[in-house]
This record gives C-alpha cells, sequence and structure tokens, in this order.
C-alpha cells in the first residue's frame, strides 16, 4: 500500500520545531553542574520522538545524530553525568544542529552533514565514544550469515509450546502460526496431551502444543527452503518468554533432529530484524521540485468551539430571513431590520472569533531570546539576566512572524551597545548584572512591545555630534532629546566606539524601523543617561483587516486607513500657495501641508491642460511618522472595515497601495499605503526640484 | 476489519498510523497522552488492538499497558507498543505489564500492516 | 533556443485568436473561461496590465494580449473572452486573466510535431514560444505560458513610477 507520507511530515516538522525549543528552554534552565531530573527527562523525551519520527519519515541524517545525542543525555537521566555548563554548550549545539538537518529536510535539500558528523565526535568524545558501538557488531555478524551458507537446506521443523500465560499477552497461537504458512508449505500437528479435565479447564490458558514442518512450496510460491530462520524467529519474537521454540532447518542427508539450528544464534537473529529495518526504514526525501509549504497554526479547541456556535446562530438567523422572504409585505418590516441586525451581529462575531484564531501568544517570539541572551551574554563578557513580561499578550501570527526579526536587532543591539560589561557597571555602582527586559502589552487597538535595558542610556551629545558627523543634521540645529534620539533610526547611524559583529555595522536600525512602518507601526525611543534606554514598539493587532475610509480619485474608489487620518476638510483655493512653482502647499492653522495629488500620482486622471488640473473638492490630511500631507481627493464615501487582500499573491507589490479589498458589491478596491505616497510624492518632488535646478544652471550658463 | 485504539502525543506519528490503518478498512479512535487512552477505554468497547507509544509525557506507554490490562474488556486484546528502543529493557517492561508486542521504528506503513497482522483476529 | 522533444508525448492545447494569427497555450494552464469584467486600474501598470478584478474572493491582474504583444487594442465588449491561466511564476503559483479576441479549438498535439520558432521580428519573444504547429493548414503558435507571464508579464511591470532620477546629488 502506497501511502504518502508527506501531510505527516509536515506535522512532524512542526513537532520537531517545538520539542527542540523544549530542550533549549530546558538546556537553558540548567544552572552550572545543577542536573534537574525532569528537565532531564523532558529533554530526553523530546529528542527520542525526534530521533524516532525522523527515522520513521526518512530523515536519516537526523536521526543519527540524535541517536548519539541521546546516548549523552541517558546519561545525565541515569545520574552518571552531570551537566555542567561544557555539556549544556555542546547540548545547545546539538539541538541548533538538529533545527539545521531539519530545516534543510523541510526544504526538500540534501542536508549538510559535515557539521553535524565534527558534532558528533564532540559528543562522542564527551560521552566517551561509547555512543557508536552499535554499528560494529552489525557488520561481523553479516559476515557470519554469508558463512552460514553450508549444506543445501530444505526446509524448516518448529516445535512451538505456548506457556500457559501466552493467552493473556494478547498474542494468538493461530495467528502465529497461518503467519508460518507464508514462510513455505506447511504441515502441522497439533497435540493436546497437556489438556486437563473440562472441569479443571482455565479458559484464560494455553494447553495445547504444535509441531510444524514447514517444507516444499505453499499455495503464494514461498520456499520453505529460502526461508531464513531468522524471519520464523521473528513470527515468534513477541512471544520468546512465553513459550518453548525449537527451530531446526530440514536437510537432504541428516534428519533434522541432528542439527542444532535451533538454539544457536541470538546475534543473528537480532541482525537479521536490523536488516529487515533499514529495509522498510529511511528513504531519502525525494526530489520533486519544492513545493511551498502550507503553514499551519495550532488553535485552542475552545475557539473553533465558539466559531462552531457562532456560525449555529448564523444559520438559524439566515433561516429566520428566509422565511421572512417568503411571503413578505411591510407588515414585517420591523422584524426584517431586527433580522438584519441580528445578521450584523452575526457577521462581526463571526469576524472577531476568526480574526482570534490567528492570535497567537507572543511568547512564541519571545522564546528564542533566552538562548540568545544565554550565548551572547557569554560572548561579549557581560552578566545578562533576562526579563519576560507580557508573555501570554496574544498578537496576529502575520505580524508576530515579521516582529522578529527587529526584534532580534534592538535585544541584540541592548546586549552590545546599551549594557556595560561589568567591571564599568560596579564602577559606576550598579549591580554587576545588567537587565534587559522583553514585555508585551495590548492598549487600544495596538499591541506593544518595550525592549528596555538597564544600561548606560543614550548619550544625548555624542548622538549629536555624530548626527553633525553623518551629514544628518546642522550644527547649528535645535533638536530635543526625542528629535535626537530618533537619528539612531537613520540610515547608517551607529554609535558603538567599537564595531562588533553582533549588531552589525550600523545597518541596521533603519531597517528595524522600516520593517516596523511597513507593519503599520511605529517605533520610539526613550532614554536616561547611564540609568537605560526603553524601545517602544507599536503595532496594529492585525493585519488582515482594516478601518477604512473610501474615497474617490478619477472615478475610482479607494481605501484610505481611517487610523492615518487627521482630518478632512473642504479646499479653500486662498489656502494653497506655490512652493518653487510645481509643488503646492496648504496652509492650514499654522502649519504648511504639502498636497499630493493622487490622480498625477498614479497617473490615472485624463492630461488636463496646465492650470486646469486642481479641481479635487477635498483634501484629506493624513499622518504618516510625524509627516503630513494633505490628499487631494474628489469625495469621501462611507467607512468601513475592509479585508486586506494581497495584490502580490497574483500580480505583485504597487508602490503606494498596500493591497486590495472586496467591497460589498464586488468590485475590488485599492487599499493606498500613506507611507509608499509619501516616499512617492518626495521623489516627484525631488526630481521636479533637480530639473529646474539644472535648466536654471544651464539658463545661466546661457 | 477491526477498531484500533493509538495512543502517541506526537501528531505526526499518530495520524500517519490512523491514516494508513483506516486506509486498510480499520476504524481507528486517536488518544493523545494515556489518560485519554485510558478514558476512551473505558467508555468504548470493542477494541481489536491498541498500538501506543512506549515514549510519552505523563503516563508512558508501559503504564498506560498495565491499566489498560486491569479493564475486563480489554484482557486479552492485542496491545503493540511502539518504540526506538534498541535494547531489550523497555521490550521486557512491556510484555511485563502485558503488551502483546513491539513495533521498532522506524516503521513504514507497509510494515505496520504486516506487524498488525500478526495480532489481528 | 528551444528544444523540440522528439518522444512521443502529446499535450492538449487550447487555441485562441488575437488579431489573424491563432495562438494555442497548454490547456493544463487553463482554468476557467470568462467573459469581459471591468477592472480596476493598478497606478502606473503597464497599459497591457488592465487592472484587477475579484475572482470569487481572489484578487486577479487582467492582461491584454494584443497590448502586450504590440497589437492594436479591440474594443472590449460582451464577446470578448477572458482566459484565466493558473502559472508558475517567481516560483509561486499565479492565477491571471489574458484577454483574447476569441478562442478557437482544443487540439491534441504530440510534441514530435512542433517546429521550432522561426526567428520573427515583432513583439513576442521567441523566448515565450514552446514552438510552431500546422493545424488544417493553419499555423498555430503555441506559447510557454509560464515563461511569457514570468518574464514578459510580471518582471516588466516592475520599473518603479514615476521614473526616479538619476542619482546626481548636488553637494
Amino acid at each position: 500500500m502506497a501511502v504518502d507520507l508527506d501531510q505527516f511530515k509536515q506535522i512532524f516538522f512542526e513537532e520537531s520545531f517545538e520539542g527542540l525549543e523544549t530542550m533549549e528552554t530546558g538546556l537553558l534552565g540548567m544552572t552550572d553542574g545543577e542536573t534537574n531530573l525532569d528537565i532531564v527527562n523532558d529533554i530526553f523525551r523530546a529528542a527520542h520522538s525526534i530521533k524516532g519520527g525522523s527515522a520513521t519519515f526518512g530523515f536519516t541524517a537526523v536521526a543519527s545524530f540524535t541517536h548519539v545525542m541521546e546516548g549523552l543525555l541517558d546519561e545525565m537521566r541515569e545520574g552518571k553525568r552531570q551537566a555542567d555548563q561544557t555539556v549544556i554548550n555542546i547540548l545547545l549545539e546539538s539541538v541548533d544542529e538538529i533545527r539545521t538537518l531539519m530545516t534543510a529536510y523541510q526544504n526538500r535539500e540534501d542536508p549538510d552533514t559535515d557539521q553535524a558528523q565534527l558534532l558528533q565526535q564532540k559528543l562522542e568524545a564527551i560521552f566517551g565514544g561509547s555512543g557508536n558501538t552499535a554499528a560494529a557488531p552489525e557488520k561481523e555478524s553479516a559476515n557470519k550469515s554469508e558463512a552460514a551458507e553450508e549444506n543445501r537446506l530444505l526446509g524448516w521443523h518448529i516445535e512451538f509450546t505456548p506457556h500457559d500465560n501466552l493467552l493473556i499477552t494478547g498474542n494468538d497461537p493461530a495467528l502465529l502460526l497461518s503467519e508460518l504458512a507464508y514462510l513455505g508449505k506447511m504441515t502441522m500437528v497439533m497435540e493436546d496431551g497437556a489438556l486437563p479435565p473440562f472441569t479443571e479447564m482455565n479458559p484464560e490458558r494455553c494447553y495445547l502444543r504444535w509441531k510444524i514442518d514447514l517444507l516444499g512450496v505453499n499455495d503464494e510460491g514461498t520456499d520453505a527452503a529460502q526461508t531464513e530462520e531468522a524471519q520464523i524467529r521473528e513470527i515468534f519474537e513477541w512471544v520468546e518468554d512465553e513459550c518453548d521454540l525449537v527451530v531446526k532447518g530440514i536437510y537432504p542427508e541428516r534428519k533434522a533432529s541432528d542439527r542444532r539450528a535451533g538454539d544457536r544464534r541470538q546475534p543473528g537473529q537480532l541482525e537479521d530484524r536490523r536488516q529487515s529495518d533499514r529495509r522498510t526504514g529511511p528513504r531519502r526525501p525525494d526530489d520533486k521540485a519544492p513545493a511551498a509549504q502550507p503553514t499551519t497554526i495550532r488553535v485552542d479547541t475552545n475557539r473553533i468551539d465558539a466559531l462552531i456556535d457562532m456560525v449555529g446562530e448564523l444559520v438559524i438567523t439566515q433561516s429566520m430571513l428566509g422565511q421572512l422572504g417568503e411571503d413578505f409585505d411591510m407588515s414585517k418590516l420591523s422584524r426584517l431590520k431586527e433580522g438584519l441586525e441580528e445578521l450584523e451581529r452575526n457577521s462581526r462575531e463571526i469576524q472577531d472569533a476568526v480574526m482570534k484564531v490567528r492570535m497567537q501568544p507572543i511568547s512564541f517570539a519571545f522564546n528564542r531570546f533566552p538562548r540568545m541572551v544565554h550565548d551572547l551574554s557569554q560572548k561579549l563578557g557581560k552578566k545578562i539576566r533576562l526579563e519576560l513580561v507580557g508573555e501570554d499578550t496574544e498578537m496576529d501570527k502575520t505580524v508576530m512572524e515579521k516582529i522578529n526579526d527587529p526584534l532580534v536587532h534592538l535585544v541584540r543591539n541592548s546586549l552590545d551597545h546599551g549594557l556595560e560589561t561589568p567591571d564599568k557597571r560596579i564602577a559606576k555602582g550598579k549591580d554587576e548584572e545588567g537587565v534587559v527586559c522583553l514585555k508585551a502589552y495590548h492598549q487600544g487597538g495596538s499591541i506593544v512591545v518595550e525592549v528596555s535595558d538597564d544600561g548606560n542610556g543614550l548619550d544625548r551629545n555624542k548622538l549629536f555630534a555624530k548626527g553633525v558627523e553623518r551629514g544628518l543634521i546642522k550644527e547649528t540645529d535645535v533638536l530635543t532629546d526625542e528629535q535626537i534620539y530618533m537619528l539612531l533610526f537613520a540610515a547608517g547611524f551607529s554609535t558603538a566606539e567599537t564595531l562588533s559583529d553582533i549588531s552589525g555595522r550600523g545597518v541596521g536600525l533603519d531597517v528595524v524601523r522600516r520593517n516596523i512602518e511597513s507593519l503599520g507601526g511605529n517605533v520610539d525611543v526613550r532614554s536616561v543617561l547611564g540609568e537605560g534606554t526603553v524601545f517602544t514598539i507599536r503595532l496594529p493587532l492585525t493585519l488582515a483587516v482594516l478601518d477604512g475610509q473610501l474615497l474617490k480619485v478619477d472615478g475610482q474608489t479607494y481605501v484610505l486607513p481611517l487610523n492615518s487620518i487627521i482630518e478632512s476638510l473642504q479646499i479653500d483655493p486662498n489656502a494653497i500657495s506655490s512652493l518653487a512653482g510645481d509643488a503646492e502647499v496648504y496652509q492650514l492653522r499654522d502649519a504648511y501641508i504639502p498636497m499630493v495629488s493622487l490622480s498625477e500620482l498614479f497617473a490615472t486622471g485624463e492630461e488636463k491642460p496646465r492650470g486646469e488640473e486642481k479641481h479635487c473638492a477635498l483634501l484629506v490630511i493624513v499622518e504618516w511618522a510625524d509627516k503630513r500631507i494633505g490628499l487631494m481627493v474628489d469625495d469621501l464615501l462611507g467607512q468601513q472595515q475592509v479585508v486586506i487582500k494581497s495584490l502580490e499573491t497574483n500580480y505583485e507589490r504597487v508602490p503606494g497601495l498596500s493591497g486590495a479589498t472586496i467591497l460589498g458589491d464586488g468590485t475590488v478596491s485599492l487599499i493606498l499605503d500613506i507611507s509608499g505616497i509619501i516616499e512617492m510624492s518626495t521623489r516627484v518632488r525631488e526630481q521636479a526640484m533637480n530639473t529646474r535646478r539644472a535648466t536654471g544652471k544651464r539658463n545661466r550658463v546661457a | 476489519m477491526a477498531k484500533i485504539l493509538i495512543v502517541d502525543d506526537m501528531a505526526s506519528m499518530r495520524k500517519m498510523v490512523a491514516f494508513t490503518l483506516e486506509g486498510a478498512g480499520h476504524t481507528v479512535v486517536q488518544a493523545e497522552d494515556g489518560d485519554i487512552a485510558l478514558k476512551i477505554a473505558r467508555e468504548q468497547s470493542g477494541f481489536g488492538l491498541v498500538i501506543t507509544d512506549v515514549n510519552m509525557p505523563n503516563m508512558d506507554g508501559i503504564t498506560l499497558t498495565g491499566e489498560l490490562r486491569k479493564l475486563p474488556s480489554l484482557k486479552f486484546t492485542p496491545i503493540l507498543l511502539l518504540t526506538t528502543e534498541a535494547g531489550t529493557d523497555k521490550k521486557m517492561e512491556g510484555k511485563a505489564a502485558g503488551a502483546t508486542g513491539w513495533l521498532v521504528k522506524p516503521f513504514d506503513p507497509d510494515k505496520l500492516l504486516m506487524t498488525i497482522k500478526k495480532v489481528l483476529r | 533556443m528551444v528544444a523540440v522533444n522528439m518522444d512521443a508525448s502529446r499535450h492538449q492545447y487550447l487555441t485562441f485568436m488575437l488579431a489573424d494569427e491563432e495562438y494555442g497555450v497548454d490547456i493544463l494552464t487553463v482554468q476557467e473561461l470568462r467573459g469581459w469584467q471591468e477592472t480596476t486600474p493598478i497606478p502606473n501598470a503597464p497599459s497591457y496590465v488592465l487592472g484587477v478584478i475579484n475572482l470569487r474572493g481572489v484578487v486577479i491582474p487582467i492582461v491584454d494580449l494584443r497590448d502586450r504583444f504590440g497589437l492594436e487594442r479591440m474594443e472590449y465588449g460582451p464577446t470578448t473572452v477572458v482566459i484565466i491561466v493558473k502559472v508558475i511564476a517567481s516560483g509561486k503559483e499565479r492565477v491571471l486573466g489574458i484577454v483574447v479576441d476569441a478562442v478557437s479549438e482544443v487540439y491534441d498535439i504530440a510534441n514530435s510535431d512542433l517546429q521550432p520558432p522561426p526567428d520573427m521580428d515583432g513583439a513576442i519573444s521567441i523566448d515565450f514560444i514552446t514552438g510552431l504547429a500546422t493545424m488544417d493548414k493553419k499555423m498555430v503558435i503555441l506559447l510557454d505560458i509560464n515563461r511569457l507571464v514570468h518574464e514578459g508579464i510580471l518582471s516588466k511591470s516592475k520599473s518603479p513610477m514615476p521614473a526616479t532620477a538619476p542619482a546626481t546629488e548636488a553637494a
């Protein structure tokens, strides 16, 4: 029977990665020199499951590597070995290695086993080299079985005497005997001499014995002469201790009873089973083109139950409305309205519930940090304690996946630049152990994640000087602390006096900021010199739905994220002033706000003679990362929640758009990306300025 | 065709075994740990076979085997252990607890079906 | 370069008309045929990308093949046919619609009957052509739709708009 194992492999990968996390957390929880048996057992069990599964699914490199690792863990479990730092570190490395191998298998690549072999040697060195002894006798006995080819074998004589407790183990003599019939033509004699008188008989016991000859060819064409003793032994493997078994070869010259083949070779028997395991077991991953791996999510069954309840309510509402529609007249109008309200409530609840399905505790993202802090603090020679707060705070899975890298970056930054070395800390009168804290909580419709440390804090003057040096600001600029701190997020800014390989070379924080903003979030930083720094990330709870303002430009309906809108107003022509020709700004109270024409930016309008194009009636003031622009639109329509669909699924990313949605009438409407639009319009302005500057120069020359 | 109880905390293994057995026409009940398995075994009857992993948190497969054997309905029902233990210790422990036999990982669907033929009445 | 496979394996092709020429695509890539419906234009997309539509909850782009092949555009009307194809491009499955004049036939063509395309001048690079076949004395141009979408449609629309100024910063 051919069974496609792929679907189970995917589950297995997820389980294994979880198992690896358990191992890692356990290892990090073991303090130097102290072996906590519960933890060791957990780690052992995880390793063992990974070993068994990977062998079954054909991930041989993982299986053999885990096997060696398991040996070491087993010694710890039995108390033969203490968990000192060397052992913990090498086990942590092993966890990484398994993860690497597993990832390779998941991507259907051939795993690179060089590193695994190196580690395996290290493990074996600690383990006293006893980890790989299993391989040796296997080869030896393989030779032996070849030597067994002495005389021409005709078949087998078997005597099977069950002990009277054989039935209680769930084994059945009849089934065992019918298995034998597959190995050759079988003749059998049952002896019931031990059968007690009927009244004394215990039906739970077995009183019979059998003498069987396998000789000749059976109906399936199997010749008993080709059958190996091990095949026979294997059938009786489970009842070895519950029966007396004699297996003898039948040879042409001598009588079967002269041979003592039956009680000869325990090792041979083991060896043959191993060979059969090898035949049926590990397979190489097939070399199909890598298909996109579907991602899965684990959902609390309560949430699914709640969802099912709500769908039940929806069905009731639907049938109620259906009945109402059968013979509707105006007298039933109020019931119709009630029904529609009910329907709206149902849909909203279902939407909320479906969104919750995607919500995962942030601990999934936090879990990697204990390891990272452990490794990096050793590398940096700093003493660091990691505190995690609000690990149960839930966020959308897609947001979480994307926030991982920014978080890693910020934590690395704190470890590397924020926290001081123990001697510096002591000199300052601080505890020699520094603290990095990751904290998550909900605030309004956002999730807030803080990365804080009690390190050196940001030095305003240094940052300022650096900003001037990098040409980001002028010496004469007057900046608030906040503005100076935000310099950290400017491209190409680095404050570390010695660059390390930990938080990179000043590439990074600008990328962090961009990543977070692309998720619709923002990041800011607060700091007190000498006391510490706090980075605060704010993100929307979910990326899948958006509260939107519908608007019209050139007959097309667009969706604008509601939370980016500051205000909208009728355009007063007197408030428009032209800056440097093309660019126009709108005077709103004390501020001048750049005006952006979506029609021009998106080139959706018909070509109009110059001077006539500004016919838009409304200006929507939007804000993004402290920048404000005014979008010129033809009309504002309603506000509604929309489900975000990616344009990249079947097309590609489009500048100025964050996606699309499907409106109530089934048409597609595009969702505006404010940050993208600001970027585009800035570029257009710069371009226009450059051209003008260029032409201006030319004019002067002429 | 038999009704089979399969116990394994690893969903991948459990589902693979279940899928294989269902494909061969058996009815499969899945339990993700020993406690659930015991509960199912007490509430339902007619199991023709129990397959349990050895290596599970809380209650391992060997303890579970011992508990299952105490139930009248499962007194003679074959119980197979899923094990990776190369050594004989676990197997003997399992036998002592009342297991019928064992299935050594790695195994593939074919081997699984071959093996259960040995115990299914 | 087009390798012409000389083995006897056969493929079915759905053919369609563009101007007076008959083109074919592997029928396995064809998901369904639809009539013309209004699209939502995508800002700054190439002219042959007409926009996106809602195909049962999925947003898919619609491409005018006439425009892509440099032929004169036609009015879209009730008889205009949109072939929805599922292709592999940029390592992902993508669904998109191509607007053609009319659907023609389904042919069963052996790989061995394919002729390599001659060097044609015109808008269709021979890279996008699997081969030529003669059916009922007419020539059918068989398109490599995966490649056409991947290299000829998606990558072409990547040029960011509005075009960036050359990076000559006045210091």
